[in-house]
């Protein structure tokens, strides 16, 4: 992969009347990167896409581009082209229409633009819908024309906000696909909005986890999911149970009064730790051979596997496992040494990791809140 | 016959009743007095008659035509910016807006009588100058102005109504597709209110052009529109045939000028008439 940097984002706030969306952000984007800015609403994702835009000017700070600042730059001098989050095409212009309006701005001859727009509905698909209005699309086809009305004007960098949110969720899963392929085949860099995790995990090369106007983490998926930087991304990325534990020494911690073995060094001696322990990661074994043994308080069937809550003196871990256990069985819990992972204590400490009020209607009504933002 | 049909018809007849009896009886009316003489025979002598009110048709035409387009340019950028603006600012503008309709047309026209006259407002202070009175009664202006001012908010309105519907993010897309502010108005914001614009023009066009009142004021008698022509017919003269068939061939050519007008908005634009 390419190492220079397209788009850099330098001690980049904003205030909205009085209130900081964003504080003090830095991020460097690589050329031809799929990049996942990740994050609830109101964590300052979209505001920083617009940023980069031209839509919104940062109060402080500077956006680059190549390495030039786009200081004053109008939206239109600059070199992206952004997919709405509720595709935003013109209502009074056909399929290709659509398509055409930028390259028309830009006075491209009819006949090239033809073949442009020939191209771009063969990418995503949509060969014949020419003189379709666009009003008559299904929510899929409306996103598919307005990923090509944006890719046609050949950006360097396609800036997508939410582009998926308002489809069900077997379309979204096509279309997180078919936009990998397309990020592929076009080589450009993708600057990508979404508050779904798995969607991020899936798409991206780096993942930017953001919250309260801050970045909490940058990272590929699997450094973000497995060496999670603070309790917050350990939380909001995929399940976890989060533990206050104690570095006894490098490679051994203590966590509900039992030491471990464990992967992770370099911090002080009995310094107060965060350690995380994924649901998928726990054995449940014969009370004799558990490491710890709790009370089994809840068993859910989620189709791959059982989604089981086990209350171990008085902390509900969640564990994810094929085998069936019952509500008031008695069972040990088997950890190896790399399922742990010890992140230093952060002011997200305490706050998640928790099953007590676990429950799926709350997970539900949160992921409805955050579709609009 | 199904009961939700039948309820459709009874919530409709009203309003059925209303227009067969003031609507469409009155213009079987207008029709049968323009195509008949004073004993009540066939003739078509008062539509032969209307070639002698040529000129008059041409004027009424002509100033209603330049009091559209002057109110047009004026609504049309006011409307815009009134639209991107805060809820607050928009309501106490659109208040202003309608503020002189509260009050009668009649009542307002005579105010301007009061303005423009020899020894109106307008003259009294230019005469603190020592500049000589400016003769406006009277004059075309004055009757177009009455018009424009008169018939603003009808143009102000439904521009207004389509530009606020526009979604910004259709208007942020347009720049992110490389459109300036120019090409911004040219590709989105004028095609997307057009349809405001039709029933605005429609709206200012078709009292402009069968007013009487204000061109009788303002126009200190001088002079005589489509609408003062009718007028005397009936009052003056008395020979309601004549003044229906000047009816009939005004409402003729406004239907045809509607459906004119019509043609240049998509077919779901929401027209008002």
């Amino acid at each position: 992969m390419n190492s220079k940097n397209i788009i850099e984002l330098k001690n980049i706030t904003v205030e909205f009347d009085g209130e900081k969306v964003l504080d003090d952000l830095n991020l460097s984007i690589k050329d031809k990167e799929f990049v996942t800015l990740l994050g609830q609403s109101g964590c300052g994702k979209t505001t920083t896409l617009r940023i980069i835009a031209g839509f919104i000017q940062p109060q402080t700070g500077d956006v680059f581009f190549d390495g030039k600042s786009v200081k004053g730059i109008p939206p239109y001098q600059r070199p992206v082209n952004t997919v709405f989050q509720r595709y935003a095409l013109f209502p009074n212009y056909n399929v290709y229409d659509n398509i055409a309006f930028g390259l028309r701005v830009s006075k491209v001859p009819e006949k090239e633009i033809e073949q442009r727009v020939k191209e771009m509905l063969a990418l995503v698909n949509l060969q014949g819908f020419e003189k379709r209005s666009v009003a008559k699309l299904s929510g899929g086809q409306q996103q598919r024309v307005a990923i090509a009305r944006a890719v046609v004007n050949q950006p360097k960098v396609l800036l997508l906000d939410e582009p998926l949110a308002a489809l069900d969720l077997k379309l979204r899963k096509d279309m997180q696909n078919e936009l990998k392929n397309i990020q592929r085949k076009l080589g450009i860099t993708f600057i990508y909005v979404t508050h779904d995790q798995e969607e991020a995990l899936s798409l991206s090369d780096t993942v930017v986890v953001m919250h309260e106007g801050k970045i909490q983490q940058i990272g590929t998926p699997i450094d973000i999911y497995n060496e999670p930087e603070n309790a917050f991304v350990a939380d909001f990325i995929g399940e976890s149970n989060i533990i206050d534990g104690n570095m006894i020494s490098d490679y051994k911690v203590s966590l509900v009064g039992k030491t471990f073995d464990c992967l992770d060094k370099g911090f002080e001696a009995n310094e107060p730790v965060d350690v995380v322990i994924r649901p998928e990661d726990v054995d449940i074994v014969p009370v004799e051979k558990g490491m710890l043994v709790g009370e089994v308080t809840s068993v859910l069937f989620r189709g791959v596997h059982f989604e089981i809550i086990i209350d171990v003196a008085g902390f509900k871990w969640m564990i994810q496992t094929t085998d069936e256990s019952k509500v008031g069985d008695t069972v040990g819990l088997y950890i190896e040494p790399d399922a742990i992972h010890v992140m230093k204590k952060s002011k997200y400490s305490g706050k998640y990791g928790d099953y007590s009020s676990y429950s799926d209607e709350m997970d539900k009504m949160s992921e409805i809140e955050e579709v609009d933002e | 016959m199904n009961k939700k049909r039948l309820g459709s018809i009874a919530l409709n007849s009203p309003y059925t009743v209303w227009s067969v009896i003031f609507i469409v009886v009155p213009l079987f009316i207008v029709a049968y007095y323009a195509f008949t003489d004073k004993s009540g025979a066939f003739t078509i002598d008062n539509i032969v008659q209307l070639k002698e009110y040529k000129e008059i048709f041409g004027i009424s035409i002509l100033y209603s035509v330049i009091a559209t387009l002057i109110t047009l340019l004026i609504s049309y950028p006011f409307a815009y910016f009134l639209s991107r603006q805060s809820e607050m600012s928009r309501r106490l503008q659109m208040m202003l807006v309608m503020l002189p309709m509260w009050m009668n047309l009649l009542i307002r026209t005579y105010s301007w009588m009061n303005i423009l006259e020899r020894n109106g407002l307008i003259n009294n202070f230019l005469g603190m100058f020592g500049i000589e009175p400016i003769k406006m009664i009277g004059t075309p202006g004055a009757v177009i102005f009455g018009m424009v001012y008169n018939y603003l908010p009808y143009m102000i309105l439904p521009i207004y109504t389509v530009m606020s519907k526009i979604e910004p993010s259709l208007l942020e897309a347009a720049e992110d597709l490389g459109c300036n502010g120019f090409n911004k108005l040219r590709r989105v914001i004028m095609p997307l209110s057009l349809p405001g614009v039709v029933s605005g023009i429609t709206m200012v066009f078709v009292p402009s052009v069968s007013t009487f009142y204000i061109s009788q004021k303002l126009g200190d008698g001088k002079i005589t529109l489509v609408g003062d022509a009718i007028e005397r017919q009936m009052q003056t003269s008395y020979n309601y045939n004549l003044g229906a068939s000047i009816s009939l061939v005004l409402m003729v050519m406004i239907l045809i000028s509607v459906a004119v007008m019509n043609r240049f908005s998509d077919e779901d634009g929401g027209m008002v008439v």
